[in-house]
């Protein structure tokens, strides 16, 4: 098992990835997800941290056949590419959809699911996924 | 700046080593490429060793230490360089660096990398640990799923269709019959390739570079070195150039280029001299045959969306306009991620000493071998020159 | 009981996971001729009681309008929380940001814990302690394959925002009664994964006995007949007993018809009568009167009546909508997604 079991990191993290907390940038305007403490695209720092929207389309998506080892039982799965409203780009799972239904430019919307387990008596890892909006 | 020459090079042949270790690979390649290089061990100053995953997969660091001990060079300066699947090019890179620089007139680089011991899952999970671990790997995607989606892209924006990138795996595995250190040394069809399981879609098995164990080693040394034990030929290293992108394709504006590659290029022409059509022989990262036909666009060889057309119309051949990965490349040759940028000066060598066999590009005096970590969050770019 | 202060419901939520498998295909596999129900609620791999808690609640606080850090309390009702131990109430809390000054904590009283959470909730509010509550009844119910409860063992989950603040409610409780006995029908020893249960014990002596003694005895204390309520919600195990119970106590088919989902999703437990009041309150007219009546074993029943306002009008739920985009598994893909076979490990 290689996954570095920890929960300090993953409580760390778990603000950002619950609420979906970005970051806009004060020089360029730019969205990044998730927030840090300097843009990539300019690199100016004192970004402003920010609500990101939970809407947004598929720009890429690949089916994960062959999981890395804590995601072992839940293959195949569906990782894409999701631009949320703003511009700015997440990857996530697509959940509740089949590979052969997936499409780009397909919209999504957020959900709250679970991401992997660490071990059967280790903590679970939450997140955000998105599901086709289908109207 | 100093010059720098490349007077020893060797590597083990690369596959599922059961009975070599770790430091049993290191040092076979090292203390071979010593012997190659003709001179006394105790020359060596510095040792520098590339790798990605001996942490996660065999709980080993301190390699610097490790592999000088094993070797019998305790005692010099030595340091484990990591990069990811650029592991191998930043080690040549420290090593040039440390030579060009004055610091050091001998140095050893080598790249090793055992990922035959784990478990395939664990293999793919290590993998992934050249990518942001909390928001990327988070995701249970895989390195293959990364690309894939690159892949999809490409072919969407392009309008190009899966076979003809998918043909960069059928001429490397071409390459590769006539290479005794290569993992697989048979050719495949594109019928094959194409209709191979599939890993990630679109990706299927036969485009992604295989999982091995090898290791690949090079002697650097300086001008003022060579004084004291002149050589008839040499190679020298022109340029040594690194350059890094954002991390997470994702978050690139466009997923069809990697940035990394060409600030590494813009560098090392400048820093060698020369332009990219003066290039006779070519390495590129293919660990998945999408990134091989995106390096030749981004090296500049092809323009954007039609780098496929070099393999298809028969370029990259060594008889072509840009004869590349002659000895098999990422896909057949082998990607021992730490390694693989050593492996790939190492052909390089092969093919400017004529010792490529079959594949010889006839008169090959400039190669230029581009190695990747991560899906272009780093690039690391050598060119080296035959000189007489 | 009355609440010294009237309280009301701000907003609402249910949902219910996507998939559904037939019980046909359930009787096929196992060649039997049981069909309690039509077909019951599966949820994905990656969705449990604690991602339904959440999705549901967040339905609730969008639909009230509240800022998140103005709820006081989040009172989660269910008896398959992802952990023994570690509530979902906090990720919920934090999930939606309420954290981190609020009173949190899970509860278990099998199908009762969503009604007890609400009342908990009301009275939170009502005696001022805080602004907002918010109530929610989740499961994610598992049951032994082959055993009779598989055939209506669903999964989903309710939310109600519970607020003080008359002007913005849909509906306020007027009244309620809790009756409770120790009776043990149905039960799940700690460390077991699939609950155990009587037979024909879970009928007269449990589900009808305390179900028909809180709602007679609510509306004898509110000086109520079935006549005065437009709809009622019962506890749905399947479709038979809450029609024999709304029959018992002398309510009409018309009056139980819009609350009762079971046979379309299946027994979702700790959230069953609480969806079925969704559903309701999705439907119903302002000056309707509703009564919901739940039953958990163990056991008990909660009886909970409402009177929906004008403001109804404006702040319904999308109930209907989620419960139309189904897609139907066969017994494989059931299995796959119960974890019956086994997991990765």
């Amino acid at each position: 098992m290689i996954h570095a079991r920890s929960v300090p990191r993953v409580w760390r993290e778990r603000v950002r990835k619950y609420r979906l907390i970005g970051g806009r940038c004060p020089n360029c305007g730019k969205l990044v997800y998730p927030y840090r403490p300097a843009c990539p695209y300019c690199g100016s720092e004192g970004l402003e941290e920010i609500r990101l929207a939970e809407k947004g389309r598929v720009l890429s998506y690949t089916v994960i056949r062959h999981p890395p080892s804590d995601f072992k039982g839940f293959e195949p799965y569906i990782v894409a590419i999701v631009e949320l409203e703003g511009g700015v780009r997440v990857l996530a799972q697509l959940t509740d959809v089949e590979p052969r239904e997936v499409e780009v430019g397909m919209e999504v919307v957020a959900v709250f699911r679970k991401y992997r387990e660490q071990g059967p008596d280790g903590i679970i890892e939450y997140g955000v996924k998105f599901r086709p909006t289908r109207g | 700046m100093r010059k720098v020459y490349v007077i020893g090079a060797a590597a083990t042949p690369i596959g599922e080593h059961w009975k070599l270790s770790l430091r049993e690979l290191a040092v076979r390649a090292l203390l071979t490429a010593i012997r190659d290089a003709g001179i006394d061990k105790r020359d060596v100053e510095a040792l520098y060793v590339g790798n990605m995953s001996s942490g996660s997969l065999q709980g080993q660091e301190h390699l610097g230490a490790l592999v000088a001990t094993w070797a019998g060079l305790a005692g010099v300066a030595a340091f484990k360089v990591e990069a990811a699947c650029a592991s191998g090019g930043a080690a040549v890179h420290q090593a040039f660096l440390s030579v060009a620089s004055g610091i050091y007139d001998c140095v050893a680089v080598v790249g090793v990398e055992k990922m035959t011991d784990a478990i395939p899952f664990d293999v793919t999970a290590s993998l992934m640990m050249a990518e942001d671990q909390e928001y990327v790997a988070f995701t249970g995607t895989t390195f293959v799923g990364l690309n894939a989606m690159v892949y999809r892209e490409y072919m969407r924006r392009y309008g190009v269709e899966q076979e003809d990138v998918a043909r960069f795996a059928v001429h490397c595995h071409k390459m590769a019959v006539a290479n005794p250190y290569a993992q697989f040394r048979r050719e495949v069809s594109l019928e094959e390739v194409v209709n191979s399981p599939l890993i990630a879609d679109p990706i299927r098995l036969l485009e992604c570079a295989p999982v091995g164990d090898g290791a690949a080693s090079l002697v650097l040394c300086s001008e003022d070195y060579l004084k004291r034990d002149p050589r008839d030929e040499l190679i020298e290293v022109l340029a040594s150039t690194a350059a890094t992108d954002i991390l997470s394709v994702h978050e690139r504006p466009d997923l069809t280029t990697l940035n990394a590659t060409r600030r590494a290029l813009e560098k090392a022409v400048k820093q060698a001299k020369i332009e990219i059509g003066d290039v006779d022989v070519l390495e590129v990262h293919d660990a998945f045959t999408i990134l091989g036909v995106v390096t030749l666009e981004d090296l500049g060889y092809a323009k954007r969306g039609e780098g496929w057309r070099l393999v298809k119309e028969g370029e990259v051949e060594p008889g072509g306009r840009i004869p590349t990965n002659t000895l098999g490349g990422l896909k057949a040759r082998g990607h021992p991620v730490g390694a693989t940028g050593v492996y790939q000066v190492f052909d390089l060598i092969k093919q400017l000493r004529g010792e490529a066999g079959e594949n010889q590009v006839e008169g090959a005096e400039l190669g230029l071998a581009q190695n990747l970590g991560g899906v272009g969050g780093t690039a690391i770019i050598h060119i080296l020159r035959r000189v007489r | 009981m009355k609440f010294s202060t009237t309280v009301g419901i701000a907003g609402y939520g249910g949902y219910v996971p996507q998939y559904r498998v037939k019980c046909e295909e359930i009787a096929r596999v196992w060649e039997s001729q049981r069909a309690p129900i039509r077909e019951k609620s599966v949820p994905n791999l990656d969705e449990d009681s604690l991602t339904m808690a959440y999705e549901a609640a967040k339905m609730a606080l969008r639909m009230a309008g509240v800022e998140p850090g103005r709820v006081g309390a989040v009172l989660v009702g269910s008896e398959s929380p992802p952990y023994a131990v570690k509530p979902t109430a906090t990720v919920v809390a934090e999930a939606l940001g309420v954290t981190p000054q609020v009173v949190a904590i899970d509860m278990e009283f099998a199908c009762k814990a969503g009604t007890t959470a609400m009342i908990l909730a009301a009275g939170l509010v009502a005696s001022g302690a805080v602004a907002y509550g918010l109530a929610i009844g989740t499961d994610d119910a598992q049951a032994r394959p082959s055993d009779e409860l598989e055939y209506t063992a669903g999964a989903g989950a309710a939310a109600f925002l519970i607020s003080r603040r008359i002007g913005e409610c849909v509906a306020l409780i007027e009244h309620a009664y809790s009756y409770v006995t120790d009776t043990t029908d149905f039960w799940r020893r700690e460390g077991q994964r699939f609950p155990s249960h009587t037979f024909r014990f879970t009928g007269a002596p449990a589900y009808f006995h305390h179900v028909i003694q809180a709602a007679k005895s609510l509306m004898e204390e509110a000086g109520l007949r079935p006549s005065d309520f437009n709809h009622v919600v019962f506890h749905q195990p399947n479709v038979k007993f809450p029609l024999r119970a709304a029959r018992y106590l002398g309510f009409s088919r018309d009056q139980v018809k819009v609350g009762l989902l079971s046979g379309d999703i299946g027994n979702t437990y700790a959230a069953s009568s609480l969806l079925g009041l969704v559903r309701v309150l999705d439907e119903a007219e302002p000056g309707d009167r509703i009564l919901v009546v739940s039953f958990g074993s163990g056991a008990g029943s909660d009886a909970i009546s409402l009177v929906a306002t004008k403001k109804l009008s404006e702040k319904r739920s999308l109930l209907r909508r989620l419960l139309d985009r189904k897609v139907y598994v066969d017994y494989a893909k059931y299995s796959r997604l119960k974890r019956i076979l086994g997991w990765g490990w």
